[in-house]
C-alpha cells in the first residue's frame, strides 16, 4: 500500500484571490515582512498498488481527471510506501 | 418547443427555469443527473445554477461526472442547444465544454446584484434577438464568477466572437469599477466555437417575469433568442 500526500496549488501568475487577502490580512496586523503567499490545497490518501510505479500512475489519472483543474491550478505529491494489504 | 432542465443534488435554479420557459409559452422538464436518458428530443438543454454536490474541490467539478453530463456531451456534438447558467458555466468548464476556469470573486465575497453587460456579438442562437452592443441588466449571484483563460485562450475567443456577455457600466463602458468578480476582460458569458454551447454567470431565467427583481425582463431575450433560432432555423413548432 502507498500513501499519497498531495498539493494542489493555484498556477504561478495567476492573482489568487484567496492568497491576496489572506496575505493583506497578515499585513494589516503588522506582519509586514510577509510576501509570496500562495494557499492551496494539501490531501492525503492511500492506493492499493503492486509498486510505485502503478501508484503514482494511478495519481496522475486522477489529478488530470478531477483533483486539480490544470487550467488554474499545478499539483505535486510525495509517495511513501506504508504498511497495509 | 421542448426544453430539458439537469437536475443535480445542490441545483437550486431549476425551479425557476422551468417557470421562464413556461412563462414564455413553451414546456420544460427536469433531467435527474444520474439517468441515462437520451436527449435527441430535446430543442435545448438548461444546466441550471446553484451549488452542485455542494460545489466540493472546486464549484463544477464533481457534477460533470454525472451521467447526464455525458448525454449532454453527446447532444452538444450533434450541434444541441445547451446553455449553462452560473453553476451551470461552471459545470461547462469543468467538463471541457467551454475553455477557462473559474476562481473566487476578487472581492472574495457572494456577490447578488443586478449588473449591466454588453451583447458584443449577436450572432448566436443565444443572442440573435439582440443587438450587437446593447446593454441589458441581469441579476448575478455567485461567489466564483472569476472567469480566467490564459492569454493566447482569450485572444482565440475574442478573435472568434465566442465572448457574447461583457459586464459594463450602465452606458455600455467597459470598465474595471464594472467588473463584478475580476474576470478577464470583464467576461460575464461565451460560447464554444461551433455557437451552440452558452455559459453565462448572469441569470437570465430570473429576469423574465416584471413582477420579480426591479421588473427587469432583460433575460426573456436570451430565452427568447433560443426560441426564435430554433423555431426559425430549426423548423420546431411553437
Amino acid at each position: 500500500m502507498f500513501k499519497i500526500e498531495l498539493k494542489v496549488m493555484p498556477r504561478k501568475g495567476i492573482l489568487n484571490p484567496q492568497s491576496t487577502a489572506v496575505k493583506n490580512g497578515l499585513k494589516a496586523m503588522g506582519y509586514d515582512n510577509v510576501d509570496n503567499l500562495e494557499m492551496g490545497k494539501f490531501m492525503e490518501f492511500t492506493i492499493k498498488a503492486a509498486d510505485r510505479a502503478e501508484a503514482e500512475a494511478y495519481v496522475e489519472e486522477m489529478c488530470k481527471r478531477l483533483l486539480a483543474n490544470p487550467v488554474i491550478e499545478d499539483y505535486t505529491y510525495q509517495i511513501y510506501q506504508v504498511e497495509g494489504e | 418547443m421542448r426544453f430539458g432542465i439537469i437536475v443535480f443534488p445542490g441545483s437550486n435554479c431549476d425551479h425557476d427555469c422551468k417557470y421562464a420557459v413556461e412563462y414564455l409559452g413553451h414546456t420544460a422538464e427536469y433531467l435527474w443527473h444520474a439517468d441515462h436518458q437520451d436527449l435527441t428530443d430535446y430543442d435545448c438543454i438548461i444546466i441550471p445554477g446553484g451549488f452542485s454536490y455542494g460545489d466540493y474541490l472546486r464549484a463544477g467539478a464533481i457534477a460533470r461526472f454525472a451521467n447526464m453530463m455525458e448525454q449532454v456531451r453527446k447532444f452538444a456534438e450533434k450541434s444541441g442547444l445547451v446553455i449553462g447558467i452560473c453553476n451551470g458555466f461552471q459545470i461547462l468548464l469543468e467538463a471541457g465544454l467551454l475553455p477557462g476556469a473559474m476562481q473566487k470573486n476578487r472581492s472574495l465575497k457572494f456577490q447578488c446584484e443586478y449588473r449591466s453587460m454588453v451583447i458584443e456579438n449577436a450572432d448566436s442562437p443565444f443572442t440573435n434577438t439582440l443587438d450587437k452592443g446593447e446593454v441589458i441588466q441581469l441579476p448575478i449571484a455567485h461567489g466564483e464568477g472569476n472567469y480566467y483563460i490564459d492569454p493566447e485562450g482569450l485572444s482565440n475567443l475574442e478573435a472568434n466572437g465566442q465572448v457574447l456577455l461583457r459586464y459594463t457600466t450602465p452606458t455600455g463602458e467597459v470598465t474595471d469599477r464594472a467588473n463584478p468578480n475580476g474576470s478577464v476582460s470583464n467576461i460575464a458569458g461565451i460560447c464554444n466555437e461551433e455557437r451552440n454551447i452558452f455559459g453565462l454567470m448572469p441569470h437570465p431565467e430570473r429576469a423574465v417575469d416584471s413582477r420579480l427583481g426591479n421588473g427587469c425582463v432583460d433575460g426573456r431575450k436570451i430565452l427568447e433568442s433560443i426560441i426564435t433560432y430554433r423555431t426559425e432555423k430549426g423548423g420546431v413548432q411553437c
